[in-house]
């Protein structure tokens, strides 16, 4: 592939504060490790619960200083403090959960995806492995209602992450609905990838260079919202 | 029944080489590092350590002595390598990994805890949608490619699903918050994770708690994991661990 132009857009925070306007209240919402996590900083006070596949439901905001517990971590790893009424139960019970279809919405990191709704996120093949990290993400895009992926646009060289065809090992297919990068607000439809917002001051045809498959243009395409 | 032991070396010391042994925990919370100091220094050989979600990137310096010592055959876990590519070449259980002296074997998360969770209810194997579409659902994943046996899929009401065989390891090394003289737990917080599950899989499960009880001073309300699977308990102090898999 050759060398593209990166463009510049929204940052890895700005990313998770245009999904957290995307959840409704009153959902059961679960965050993969990433921009995802990062989510968490914009819904407090909004009426969603957080799920940690860890075995917790009520996760509250990232824990500082005298409020850290050792026995109190979210699935990242990150030590987390409890809201009232929170809820813990065991792996079995929180994966019970997550296939039995009671989590509304899971967002999850990718490296790559395409216009079906296909996403590859647990094995980069660079890495020479055959054997890799799948945590609960199959477990999500199996069970989860609704799976968003909030990612970066492109690599870090500027190459194609919207894909025509998965070259990495595929995480699910076809589960993917709705697609937030730094850059657009991709919905992923039977009929393709439909462009719905885009950056400030980038044109649908900027956003295309960056993206390899065809992209739909919808008819009331605007501006990234929050 | 009275199973609390002397020493945590007498609750370990029948465990003979090629035992595979459940290691719960979810990255550094609710990990039994003291029974994963006591096998290092038992020095047991050829262990299979059968986890939920890295617990040994959790208690890294246990990982690392294990396979310095070349006490490990092979791991079962969901995520068992180091995010950074660059510090995964560093790690000598990656670097084991990859010239196929360790066998790493995985599985995604939810299908770990169903695998023991129905090992330790008698049910053999079960259909899961998890990983259908993915390499999950051709085979075994492992990187010793002359083990990556196929698996079985099913239709059921026009969807796919993948057959997946529970585990019942020999042993379980759980750490519970509190437990009795009967091996009722209770765990703290997040730290239950795998611990019950793999409890209830074992044939033998060995507990560490960080405050050993009287009978009866934990309320039958508040058991986690009854006294029925657990068969071995000890009494240690409250580890010190950093929280981070970096």
């Amino acid at each position: 592939m050759s060398e593209k132009v990166k463009l510049k857009g929204l940052s890895r925070e700005l990313i998770a504060l245009r999904v957290a306007k995307e959840l409704e209240d009153g959902t059961y919402v679960n965050l993969g490790i990433g921009i995802p996590t990062l989510i968490s900083d914009w819904i407090e006070g909004r009426d969603i619960t957080l799920q940690s596949e860890i075995g917790m439901l009520k996760t509250g905001p990232l824990a500082s200083g005298d409020d850290i517990d050792q026995d109190l971590i979210n699935a990242s790893c990150q030590p987390v403090t409890a809201l009232p009424g929170t809820s813990y139960f065991d792996i079995a019970e929180s994966f019970g959960m997550i296939r039995g279809g009671h989590i509304d919405v899971a967002v999850m990191g990718a490296l790559q995806i395409n216009a079906r709704g296909d996403y590859a996120g647990w094995s980069n093949p660079a890495r020479g492995l055959f054997v890799g990290n799948i945590g609960g993400s199959m477990d999500l895009c199996a069970g989860a209602r609704k799976l968003y992926i909030a990612m970066e646009h492109t690599t870090r060289d500027g190459q194609y992450k919207i894909v025509k065809e998965l070259s990495y090992p595929a995480t699910a297919m076809g589960m993917v609905s709705m697609l937030f990068t730094d850059l657009a607000v991709i919905e992923i439809t039977p009929k393709g990838m439909v462009l719905k917002e885009l950056f400030a001051g980038l044109t649908p045809e900027d956003i295309q260079s960056v993206t390899e498959p065809k992209l739909i243009i919808s008819p009331d395409l605007s501006e990234i919202e929050f | 029944m009275d199973k609390v032991y002397p020493g945590i070396d007498e609750a370990i010391a029948d465990i003979a080489d090629g035992a595979m042994i459940a290691i719960p925990g979810f990255f550094a919370c609710g990990v039994p590092r003291d029974l994963l100091q006591a096998i290092i220094r038992k020095g047991t050989k050829d262990l299979t350590l059968t986890c939920g979600c890295g617990p040994l990137l959790g208690a890294a310096d246990e990982l690392r002595t294990l396979v310095q010592n070349g006490q490990l055959k092979k791991v079962i876990d969901s995520y068992g390598l180091f995010r950074s590519a660059s510090k995964g070449m560093q790690d000598p259980f990656e670097q084991a990994v990859r010239a196929g002296e360790i066998e790493f074997e995985v599985y995604p998360m939810g299908t770990m805890a169903e695998k023991y969770r129905a090992g330790g209810a008698g049910i053999p194997a079960f259909y899961t949608p998890t990983g259908v579409g993915s390499v999950i659902e051709e085979g075994i994943v492992t990187n010793i490619e002359a083990n990556r046996a196929p698996k079985e899929t099913r239709v059921i009401d026009g969807e796919e699903y993948v057959l997946e065989y529970a585990l019942k390891p020999d042993y379980a090394f759980v750490h519970a918050y509190v437990g009795d003289h009967e091996g009722n737990l209770r765990y703290a917080k997040t730290a239950r994770n795998f611990n019950h599950v793999m409890a209830t899989a074992a044939r033998i499960t060995i507990a560490e708690v960080e405050s050993l009880v009287e009978t009866g001073e934990l309320e039958g309300e508040d058991v986690h994991t009854a006294g029925i699977y657990v068969h071995r308990i000890i009494e240690v102090p409250r580890p010190q661990f950093a929280i981070t898999i970096d």
